[in-house]
């Protein structure tokens, strides 16, 4: 992705967020629903296993090296602040423009394959207003919730290795782990996700629009959306983390 | 109504449009036929300024539409309906959500006289009952259908028809052709039709034009393009049996 590539991305989100002064159209609001749907709910199931196991194993990880030091019950602590702070917003990201970025990607890449872009702008319906801006809209608000979701999730996943294999209680873990959550983390953790959704519908519906060469082009497309968005995720969730805790 | 002054597209490489000047009489039905791959399509996404010309200038009603932009193309294009080659249907959308799509987003208009406006244009071509239906679930003649329903449901003046009825019957090819000629008639509507249908392009065409290795090597009127001496359009007319005397002269009455 070169430099007029990132101009012209940019460009794009800049069109799509104007965009969202059409919200007040009910057709507008419904179009952003069912993309909340589609691309928020309909994610649930991937991200509760993927988000049960992070904190299952972060979980082991530190209990195992605490045990030593008969610290295992403060694994709470160390899942919640990992979660909140990293790895939920990461976690959801990655799985989100993996499944989402990919899906966006593909969709627009094939409309314009088959001049389905051509025939709204013959018909004045600007693409980014009609097609980008709900998918925007919709990124922007379930990445954050779907993202402290992934850090309950997380946390859950965490107090039952704690509780089957450390012997840990119940109590004390999440005990441990409420004492030290503090809302700092958790309002950076969501805001890196806020970030993460922008980045994935960005770069996943400006490779889907570029797309040339027919069905190998989609592919072609939906890959590059996938990579770009990897890399974006993980330099901007550094960024970040230094911008807020270095 | 439509002027293209020396046009020149390269595309991949090879110059697809060479110099090619014409121009679409208001309320004719203008034909361009041709082999495939020779540029019809380009030559009809010019006058929407889907594609713009390299060298040259496409007018509509003596203004340039490749130079044109923002709301002044936006008004320029609204003039327009267009059938695209494959349909062009919006997949998530049903038959008849499809054809109401032009209406909700750009008129005014009350959902009830949408849902009437886009029940009469669906039976005008036949599909009256798959307005339900999602394109993926209709044969390709029909989605090219319902896509001609969408491109005149807002009564446009000038209508791009990019291959009408390839892939139909011929029953409903010959539909399609009164159709079109029906709108001509009644609503003085401009249309340019591209096609490989022989039968339909002497029936409708008040003029008939033919493309061939980027120029536009014949424009003529049904009865003098039968008669062209050019050997492409022999070809053509041969390849479609319409050589045969007094053949042509009943299409074209
Ligand atoms: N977007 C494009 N990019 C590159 N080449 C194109 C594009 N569209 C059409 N062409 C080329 O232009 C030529 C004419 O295409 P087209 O107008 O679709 O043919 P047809 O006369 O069959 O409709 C073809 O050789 C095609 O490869
Ligand atoms: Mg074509």
């Amino acid at each position: 992705m070169n430099l007029r590539a990132v101009g012209k991305a940019a460009l794009l989100l800049a069109l799509a967020a104007a965009g969202i002064r059409f919200i007040y159209r009910k057709r507008c609001r419904i179009e952003v629903y069912a993309s909340m749907y589609v691309y928020g709910i309909k994610s649930l199931g991937v991200i509760t296993v993927v988000a049960v196991f992070t904190g299952m194993i972060l979980a082991l990880n530190t209990g195992i090296a605490m045990r030593d030091f008969h610290q295992e019950a403060h694994i709470g602590t160390a899942v919640m602040v990992s979660m909140l702070r990293e790895m939920g917003p990461f976690m959801t990201g990655l799985i989100l423009a993996a499944c989402v970025g990919s899906a966006m990607a593909a969709q627009l890449g094939t409309m314009v394959v088959s001049e389905e872009i051509a025939a709204l702008e013959i018909m004045s319906i600007d693409p980014i207003r009609f097609l980008v801006m709900p998918r925007l809209m919709a990124m922007c608000v379930m990445t954050p919730l779907l993202s402290f979701y992934t850090c309950i999730m997380g946390v859950i996943g965490g107090g039952i290795v704690g509780k089957q294999l450390l012997d840990v209680p119940w109590d004390i873990y999440f005990d441990n782990a409420l004492r030290w959550a503090k809302n700092k983390d958790l309002f950076v953790g969501m805001f890196k996700a806020f970030l993460f959704g922008v980045i994935i519908t960005t770069v996943s519906c400006y490779e889907g629009f570029a797309t040339t060469h027919g069905a190998v082009g989609v592919g072609a497309a939906t890959r590059k959306a996938v990579i770009i968005c990897f890399l974006a995720i993980l330099i901007t969730g550094l960024l970040v983390t230094g911008l807020f805790y270095y | 109504m439509i002027e293209f002054r020396n046009v020149t597209k390269m595309l991949g490489g090879r110059a697809v449009l060479d110099g090619v000047s014409f121009h679409v009489e208001q309320g004719e039905t203008f034909v361009i036929v041709g082999s495939s791959g020779v540029g019809k399509s380009v030559t009809l996404k010019h006058m929407v300024r889907l594609f713009r010309p390299d060298e040259g200038e496409v007018l509509v009603d003596g203004e340039s539409i490749s130079r044109a932009t923002g709301s002044r193309l936006e008004k320029m294009r609204e003039q327009f309906g267009y059938l695209f080659q494959g349909g062009a249907l919006l997949a998530w959308l049903t038959v008849a959500e499809n054809v109401a799509l032009p209406l909700r987003e750009k008129t005014a208009l009350s959902n009830d006289e949408i849902l009437k406006r886009v029940r009469e244009t669906l039976k005008l071509v036949g599909l009256e009952n798959d307005g339900h239906k999602h394109p993926s679930e209709i044969s390709g003649g029909m989605q090219k259908r319902a896509g001609l329903a969408r491109a005149i449901v807002r009564q446009a003046r000038i209508v791009l028809y990019d291959e009408p009825t390839s892939g139909l019957d011929p029953v409903t090819s010959r539909a399609i052709d009164a159709l079109i000629e029906g709108m001509r008639r009644e609503l003085g509507v401009t249309s340019v039709v591209v096609t490989h249908d022989l039968h339909s392009a002497l029936s409708i065409g008040a003029r008939i034009a033919m493309l061939h290795g980027g120029k536009m090597i014949e424009c003529a009127a049904p009865e003098d393009f039968v008669r062209s001496s050019r050997p492409e359009v022999r070809a053509f007319l041969e390849s479609q049996f319409i050589t045969k005397r007094g053949a042509w002269e009943r299409i074209i009455q």
